[in-house]
């Protein structure tokens, strides 16, 4: 039964690529563009992580403690949220109204000062993240295991992705998300303030990605500072795969990338486990460009 | 039949200069081979980016056919006894390049028919997918041949070092020439058309999807020469010479000189090379740097630092320069 193990672990990484990909798609709906740095701000969750763990929290709780983990998970959520917002306020906001290539080439930037100013002052070598869950099976038979670690990762982030459904669909700051998503200038004449709504976006997706730097460090136990490329890339082609701008779209586009990698990883191709990702994305945007559950959008001249 | 007068007075120059080689040392001038490499890539990523408008991220890409193709050619030809010097040796690697630069070309053909519904973000991703598919591809491969090691999967594929001061700004004349030339003939301007209005250049009867193939074959065929210029400058090369990192080096040139400037790429190639070997001991800054540059010049200056409307300007200034006065108002300003 290995492909119940396989399942399992599939769905863990699936559930991290969506917390990302949930980022990607949530700005892309209210901006239209894609925020190459996303990935970025993942990595510098997982540090924060990393160092509120070791060495902020690790004064009042001991590490792997429940209020210790809770702590790191808030911390790391938090200064993340602040990133993000600074990214906008700084780069993006004085470029809302150009043209989309030069704010892509501003997220390029962005992206690459967050990857080399983290190698400066972390340092390129890789650090081993804490533990800060302690990691025993729970289930455990000759066939499957499954442990906390994955537990949590999987419980986490799906309380996460409701949460977040709650505050888009239920509260007031969710609903004008979706009216600047579904129609940016008529939202404004109804008295949306747009530049609060797309800081909003930032903050909401970037503490998603600063939750899903921890689990990540928790389930993969080695960061450096250019570990955010390759998992933001995968979680941007989860986010085209479900339909960009659709929530429920960037959860299945991850559980999906996140299950073939896993399956190829498995058999002999495992070394194309960096390729997949992509053979998928180009894939995609040939059959189904607007992804599983988006909609078609019709340019207008 | 200005350009081609130009093409071989620049082919002269190069010749001649090629005779004070020996007098720098060979760091140096191995610095120097590579700033002439970069200002091939990025002439011809100018031609995709620039001048077309479709923002490609996967150059080192098809730097990497080209680079790989043209490696196997001369190791194969030398093993099998084949002179890689004198005659024989130049018309051995002027083949091998334009093998590698064919193949690459195949490849920017292969990028080129499935991006074409895509614009703006989706086709840099793309293209980024493309680069990392061709490098992980690379990297699975590792073959012998009559007990030579071909390719080398991760562990790399050593090289001749036959790439020389000659040949590697002949092929930047070569390519300045083709990609000048190209964009300003009656034919060319389809690719301004095609960056300036897509929907407005359709609506000419330009046939815009045909204009970006064309586009990325040939940008794709210069980068293939010019990572077979690379791959023969070194010892030895690796996958990891040519990832997306390696491809947003060469886009930055491109943007900072601005984008559909030759003259200004051609300078920023220069400028930037330069500053990262002065940066060489400290890597992280060079990468922050660039960075910073590409923020602040997007907030500042979108065009580049050199772009095509500040070239005219600057062409223009000196065209009227020589009318000796500056010219007065017909009717004095009012005054108070």
């Amino acid at each position: 039964m290995q492909f119940l193990q396989q399942l399992i672990n599939g769905v863990s990484l699936g559930a991290i690529y969506a917390l990302i990909a949930l980022g990607y798609t949530m700005i892309y709906g209210v901006l239209r563009f894609i925020n190459f740095a996303h990935g970025d701000v993942f990595m510098v969750g997982s540090y924060v992580g990393y160092f509120a763990a070791t060495s902020w929290v690790a004064h009042f709780f001991p590490v792997g403690s429940l209020p210790s983990t809770i702590l790191v998970f808030l911390i790391s959520m938090a200064l993340c949220a602040a990133l993000g917002a600074t990214i906008e306020f700084l780069a993006y906001r004085p470029l809302r109204s150009r043209p989309k290539l030069t704010v892509l080439i501003t997220a390029i930037g962005v992206s690459l000062f967050l990857e080399y100013t983290g190698q400066l002052v972390f340092s390129a070598n890789p650090r081993g993240f804490p533990a800060i869950i302690s990691n025993r099976p729970i289930i455990h038979t000759a066939s499957i295991t499954i442990d906390t670690v994955e537990l949590v990762v999987i419980s986490l982030s799906l309380v996460l992705m409701l949460l977040l459904r709650l505050i888009v669909m239920r509260t007031k700051i969710g609903t004008a998300m979706r009216a600047v998503s579904f129609n940016q200038q008529a939202a404004s004449l109804m008295g949306i303030n747009i530049s609060k709504v797309i800081t909003f976006t930032f903050i909401i997706g970037s503490a998603l990605a600063g939750a899903g730097g921890v689990l990540y460090g928790t389930e993969y136990p080695s960061i450096e500072p250019l570990m955010g490329i390759l998992p933001g890339l995968k979680a941007f082609v989860a986010a085209v795969l479900g339909g960009i701008g659709n929530i429920p779209g960037a959860a299945l586009g991850g559980l999906i990338i996140g299950l073939v990698e896993t399956f190829v990883s498995g058999t002999a191709a495992s070394t194309y486990r960096d390729a997949i990702a992509f053979a998928i994305l180009i894939a995609i945007l040939v059959f189904r460009p607007s992804g599983l559950l988006g909609k078609r959008e019709i340019e207008k001249v | 039949m200005k350009s081609y007068f130009a093409l071989i007075l620049a082919i002269a120059v190069i010749i001649g200069a090629s005779f004070l080689t020996p007098m720098i040392n060979d760091y140096v001038l191995g610095r120097i081979i590579y700033v002439g490499i970069m200002i091939s890539l990025a002439v011809s990523l100018n031609l995709i980016n620039g001048f077309t408008g479709q923002f490609s991220l996967g150059h080192a890409g098809f730097m990497a056919v080209g680079a790989y193709t043209s490696a196997i050619v001369t190791t194969y030809l030398s093993v099998h006894g084949f002179a890689m010097a004198g005659f024989t040796g130049i018309v051995g690697f002027a083949v091998a390049l334009i093998l590698g630069g064919v193949l690459a070309a195949l490849a920017g053909l292969g990028v080129g028919i499935p991006s074409l519904r895509l614009r703006g973000d989706y086709l840099a991703i793309v293209t980024l997918g493309f680069n990392e598919i061709i490098r992980v591809i690379i990297q699975n491969l590792d073959f012998k041949i009559d007990g030579t090691d071909y390719i080398g999967g991760a562990r790399g594929f050593s090289v001749l070092p036959i790439t020389t001061f000659t040949w590697v700004f002949i092929i930047a004349a070569i390519t300045i020439f083709c990609v000048e030339n190209l964009v300003n003939s009656t034919y060319g301007r389809g690719f301004l058309a095609v960056r300036d209005d897509e929907v407005a250049a359709e609506a000419m009867g330009v046939d815009t999807t045909k204009f970006k193939v064309r586009a990325f074959v040939v940008g794709a065929f210069f980068a293939g020469v010019g990572g077979g210029l690379f791959a023969h400058s070194n010892f030895h090369i690796t996958p990891l010479d040519f990832t997306f990192l390696t491809s947003i080096d060469i886009v930055v040139i491109v943007i900072l000189g601005g984008m559909g400037s030759t003259v200004g790429v051609i300078l920023a190639a220069v400028v930037l090379t330069t500053l990262s070997e002065l940066l060489r001991s400290v890597p992280e800054y060079r990468m922050i740097i660039y960075s910073l540059l590409l923020i602040i010049l997007m907030i500042t200056r979108p065009q580049g630092l050199l772009g095509p409307a500040t070239m005219e300007r600057l062409m223009r200034r000196r065209r009227t320069g020589d009318q000796a006065t500056p010219q007065k108002p017909l009717i004095a300003p009012v005054e108070g």
